[in-house]
């Protein structure tokens, strides 16, 4: 047999040197752009924070103090009834495709169904929305804002959840089966106890996703200068008065805009934290 | 193995036994096929129990491809029977249908009759969770429960029985100490299951399978999974518990198969090639598949 002719080790050495600097290159622009919209965020929306921005109702451009205390209301009003829903909905469905519905036909309908809602842009979203329950009553709701929510949540929920019961090993399954459990309880003690971790930080971010749409809240919720007194009314909400305040011509409402931001930023970055404070130290 | 890669095993074999003679002639020449221990097989002669297993023309499917072949077989009651075979002859997929586990995926199916204590478990009238009680089972890979040493062992109890908070402790003390764990967790009873080491993981599966009390336990590869130290005890375990329970145990390892069996069967191609007493299969096989697997000739 002839010797083999050994590889030359510069090419592999510089292929490697190249790769690394485009990948961390990449992930520098990522990382900066973050950090852009996080400066520009808290420069502008700082100075809007302060006690009445928190408790009092909108004021006409011009007119000191003014806040968006009803949005805020409203927005978590929304934003629980939608998750109250969507969460629920998204973890059964999750549940089926991930335990019953693996290998046959309706299993397969479904997953293509949620990976379609996935896909569709929030927009038409609202769009249905309002034409099942704006149009027919005639007046925006708070309500089909959180429907709208509910049904973007929906697919998120249902994937993370059906993701996170496919990591739990059939052994685990097969285990909780053999010492004489029915099905429902090995899922119900056993499996969603091993994916717990991973199914909150998928719901935790997905009311992040849903508590910064506005799309959505558009065409459903509409928004509103007063106190959400009820959610059958059109009902104000902190995205969409961003987009009006920020399109506005007024100084003051642009600087609330801003506050609104950070507002929003900020509970979506406590979110997240809080999702990754539920999966420290317990993987498993 | 391919035939071919068989075939050729088998040539170089001669070649290497006579370099193995000229260094050592004579431990090599007239060496018994396996080693067992003193009196092994002694108790075999002691008044039979009725067999708590037999499997009548056994055949198992998984979609279109049959994975066992007209499996009949006694497994004797509180006796060790071991099956062996090389990989994928189908020694997992046998034991797997005495608790019918092989329900979990849609397209396995098995025919025959698998009869515990003279009752058909294959009929749908059997209860399931009746079934599952009475045959327990344990994996290859330790799997304990995302809870507490405690809850892992009181999960079956809790399924099958109503107990006061005193009669499940004591319930659970108890499988604890016939698995031979109780020592080593007694003071861990509250952290989780998945804290102890693998060893002592796939012991306290052990725990949480004879809590229930059954009357059969299968072992799917118990101790492949674990370190040597850990694999004496699991087998110390098992000769202990064979006092009450029936016990099938799935191994590779032959001389695991040797030094706690009682029975073993020998599985290749889904067919059982040969069974009998441990002591036979192991110094006189009748069939040469069997004497050329034990020998280490193929598998």
């Amino acid at each position: 047999m002839r010797a083999l002719r050994p590889r030359p080790a510069a090419p592999r050495k510089i292929a490697d040197l190249a790769v690394k600097i485009a990948s961390s290159l990449a992930s520098l622009i990522g990382i900066f752009f973050l950090s852009w919209i996080l400066w520009e965020v808290i420069r502008k929306g700082v100075a809007a924070i302060n006690w009445s921005f928190f408790s009092q109702l909108p004021a006409p451009p011009g007119t000191p103090g003014g806040g968006v205390a009803n949005a805020i209301v409203g927005t978590l009003a929304m934003t629980v009834i939608g998750t109250a829903i969507g969460v629920p909905v998204g973890m059964f469905s999750g549940v089926y495709l991930a335990e019953f519905g693996q290998h046959n036909r309706f299993g397969s309908l479904v997953r293509f169904g949620v990976n379609v809602i996935m896909g569709i842009p929030s927009i038409i979203v609202g769009l249905f929305v309002y034409t099942i329950m704006v149009k027919p009553v005639g007046h925006f709701s708070g309500y089909a804002g959180a429907l709208s929510l509910a049904i973007i949540m929906l697919p998120v929920v249902a994937r993370t959840t059906e993701d996170m019961l496919l990591l739990v090993p059939d052994s685990l399954r097969e285990s909780a089966l053999a010492l004489g459990a029915p099905r429902w309880k090995v899922t119900g003690n056993i499996v969603f106890r091993a994916a717990r971790t991973g199914m909150i930080t998928g719901m935790l971010l997905a009311v992040a996703r849903i508590s910064g749409e506005t799309a959505p809240l558009l065409f459903t919720a509409l928004n509103s200068p007063y106190w959400p007194n009820s959610l059958g009314q059109p009902t104000a909400n902190l995205t969409v008065t961003i987009f009006n305040y920020a399109m506005s011509p007024f100084a003051d409402w642009q600087q609330i805009a801003w506050g609104a931001s950070l507002l929003i930023m900020v509970a979506v970055l406590m979110l997240n934290i809080s999702a990754r404070l539920a999966t420290k130290g317990k993987t498993r | 193995m391919s035939a071919s890669a068989f075939k050729q095993r088998a040539e170089r074999l001669p070649e290497q036994l006579a370099v193995a003679e000229k260094s050592r002639p004579v431990e090599v020449v007239g060496k018994p096929l396996f080693v067992l221990p003193k009196g092994h097989g002694a108790d075999l002669h002691a008044p039979a129990l009725p067999p708590r297993i037999s499997t009548r023309n056994l055949n198992f499917f998984y979609g279109a491809n049959q994975a066992l072949i007209d499996n009949n077989i006694d497994i004797a009651a509180q006796k060790v029977t071991a099956i062996i075979g090389p990989s994928g002859c189908g020694k997992s997929t046998h034991i797997r249908v005495y608790n019918r586990i092989y329900e979990l995926y849609r397209d396995q199916r098995a025919e025959g009759e698998v009869l515990l204590d003279g009752e058909n478990i294959l009929s749908p009238s059997f209860d399931l969770i009746r079934l599952r009680r009475l045959v327990g089972m344990i994996f290859q890979k330790p799997t304990p429960f995302p809870m507490t040493v405690f809850d892992n062992v009181a999960y079956g109890l809790r399924l099958h029985y109503q107990l006061s908070k005193g009669e499940l402790a004591q319930s659970v003390e108890q499988a604890l100490r016939d698995a031979v764990i109780w020592d080593e967790v007694k003071d861990k009873l509250r952290q989780p299951g998945t804290a102890l080491s693998g060893g002592q993981q796939q012991r306290l599966c052990i725990a949480r399978a004879i809590a229930v009390k059954p009357e059969v336990l299968l072992l799917d590869e118990p101790t492949s999974a674990v370190d040597p130290v850990a694999t004496q005890k699991i087998e110390e375990l098992i000769e202990a518990l064979k006092k009450k329970y029936t016990i099938v145990i799935v191994t590779h390892n032959m001389q695991q198969a040797a030094r706690i069996s009682d029975f073993t069967a020998f599985f290749y191609e889904g067919r059982i090639v040969e069974f009998g007493p441990t002591r036979q299969i192991f110094t006189n096989p009748t069939n040469k598949q069997t004497e050329q697997y034990i020998t280490g000739r193929f598998g």
